[in-house]
């Protein structure tokens, strides 16, 4: 056996390691194996990388390694909320990688004159997908840090722009392809995919972000992927497909979950102020107190909570679970319905309910819990909008209309936590506070759950 | 190797991606996300061998910040997806 059987070992026990971790993450239980396989087939990979004869200078690597460390252990640990940021960045440094590769081995190869056709046509999908990545992903964790501005911005012949910068750069990699020492077109090409991931998220509004890192994980396992053709390495288009096809399952699960097509979460523009009658209409709503919210919940015997990204912003979670805690000691069954765009990416608010030490159990879709919808006492909507908006069923003008949603209006009363009447993020007024049987209750979640949870608790005792 | 064989590979593992993908929970789904990141960070493969062939300072530089990204993405991709995995639990409310 040569070494470079070894090698080639070593990647192919990688890519089957990959394969078994994901495989693994079907289930809560045997999820943390899967990031044991993962991290198994990373180390495999490295290993056989750096045991190949072309590999003779480590001084770089070293230095390279230790400084992604340094980066990469702080940015595990941020909060929670955070992580949607941290993914885009993640995605960003991705196709960074990708970028630089791709670069390094078009200047190697010309240098060399063996650029053959193949090969800059690979380069150029690599160097065009992982440029685009960068900027896009940077402009995706601005927007959801909120350095940049959330709501879209807009205007005259934007689609018309930047589908014309991106031809313009397609036109260059062709151009390359046919005589790839025009090298001045490189760079070109270079700027305009840098440029065009700029544009392409500058349009797209904060509800969409969810949708847009799923879309931007895809392009950044598509880098990966053209960098393997590249590189004529199987391993490299293993992994890339691998992250290529979750990232496409999940923009198709986030763009059903809100019932639009990729096009239009593209070039649609959601999320601009409303404008029309609805907004300005004077409607009145029911409000109360922490300790009439306590009375309806725990004279309930079925309750549902409804959590958004709002409970998650003023980090009512644990209050929430106080709740959850004391109704479930009086034998009040509650759950909670989680919707497929409930927080800033996929899966976020599962993620942060475990961390407030919710019992996944708990946690239901929301396709399994709308038909009991109807059979539920009480809902509690805290820090949702639009996802319990029931515009969303009837009202054709509604920007949200045709996007599933969870049936709160259908549960007998409704409690909805609000600091103020001002419309959520994809900027729609919500209909379902001014129904009769909606109680809502004014201020900042954390201190109005407090109150309900203590309301609760302290309500138990007396009984 | 073949830009075919190579083609045959690609859409293998798509389809193998695609039926894999879809089983994963649910709850899950941000962990997966930060998971494949990971795992895509692969791309460490590309960037090592650029940066240690050492052909000329300018590939180095660029395959040695490629490394730093892709081991960026390794350790914090595999580290918060142990840490969020750690917090699913499953049994029912708190004494």
């Amino acid at each position: 056996m040569t070494l470079a059987d070894v090698v080639q070992a070593s990647y192919l026990a990688a890519g089957a390691l990959f394969i078994l971790s994901l495989m693994w993450m079907s289930d809560p239980k045997t999820a943390r194996r899967g990031v044991a396989a993962g991290v198994a087939g990373m180390a495999a990979a490295i290993a056989g990388t750096l045991a190949q004869p072309q590999v003779r200078h480590f001084e770089w690597i070293a230095v390279a390694a230790v400084l992604g460390t340094a980066v990469g252990v702080p940015l595990s640990r941020v909060a929670l909320t955070a992580v949607p940021q941290r993914t885009a960045l993640s995605h960003a440094f991705g196709g960074l990688a990708a970028g630089l590769v791709g670069t390094a081995k078009y200047w190697l190869w010309l240098d060399e004159g063996v650029l053959t056709p193949f090969r800059t046509g690979a380069i150029v999908v690599e160097v065009l997908l992982g440029f685009l990545t960068l900027t896009g992903s940077l402009m995706a964790a601005g927007k959801l840090q909120e350095i940049l501005p959330t709501r879209p911005i807009t205007y005259k012949g934007q689609n018309l722009v930047n589908l014309s910068l991106f031809g313009i750069a397609i036109v260059a990699g062709l151009w390359l392809i046919v005589d790839p020492t025009q090298w001045l077109l490189f760079p070109l090409m270079v700027v305009l995919s840098l440029l065009f991931g700029v544009l392409l998220i500058i349009p797209i509004g904060g509800a969409d972000m969810p949708t847009v890192i799923s879309l931007l994980n895809s392009y950044a396992g598509l880098s990966a992927v053209a960098m393997g053709f590249v590189l004529e390495n199987n391993v490299l288009i293993v992994a890339g497909a691998l992250d290529g096809s979750s990232g496409l399952i999940l923009s198709i699960i986030m763009c059903k979950a809100m019932n639009r097509s990729f096009t239009n979460v593209l070039f649609g523009a959601f999320g601009q102020v409303q404008e029309g009658a609805a907004a300005a209409e004077q409607r009145t709503v029911k409000s109360g107190a922490a300790r009439d919210a306590a009375d309806l919940l725990a004279n309930a015997a079925k309750v549902v909570i409804v959590p958004g990204y709002g409970m998650a912003v003023a980090q009512a979670q644990h209050r929430v679970r106080e709740i959850y805690d004391s109704l479930a000691k009086k034998g009040v069954e509650v759950r909670f319905a989680i919707h497929p765009v409930a927080g800033r990416m996929p899966g976020h608010m599962n993620v942060l309910l475990a961390e407030a030490e919710v019992p996944y159990e708990a946690l239901i879709e929301m396709d399994d819990i709308n038909p009991d919808m109807g059979q539920t006492d009480v809902v509690l909507v805290v820090g949702a909008n639009d996802v319990v908006n029931p515009a969303a069923r009837h009202d054709t003008k509604s920007p949200i209309y045709g996007m599933p949603i969870i049936d709160a209006d259908k549960a007998r009363f409704v409690i909805a936590n609000k600091r103020s009447m001002k419309p959520g993020f994809a900027g729609v007024d919500n209909e379902l506070y001014y129904n009769d049987n909606t109680l809502m209750v004014f201020g900042d979640a954390k201190a109005v759950l407090g109150d309900i949870a203590k309301e609760l608790s302290g309500g138990s005792g007396m009984h | 190797m073949s830009f075919w064989s190579m083609a045959f590979v690609f859409m293998l593992a798509t389809f193998v991606g695609l039926q894999v993908i879809k089983n994963v929970s649910r709850l899950l789904h941000t962990p997966l996300m930060s998971l494949t990141n990971a795992i895509s960070a692969i791309a460490v493969v590309g960037a090592v061998l650029v940066a240690g062939e050492q052909h000329d300072t300018v590939s180095t530089v660029l395959g040695a910040v490629a490394v730093a990204a892709s081991v960026t993405n390794i350790v914090s991709g595999f580290m918060i997806t142990d840490r969020m995995l750690r917090m699913f639990r499953e049994k029912g409310p708190r004494a």
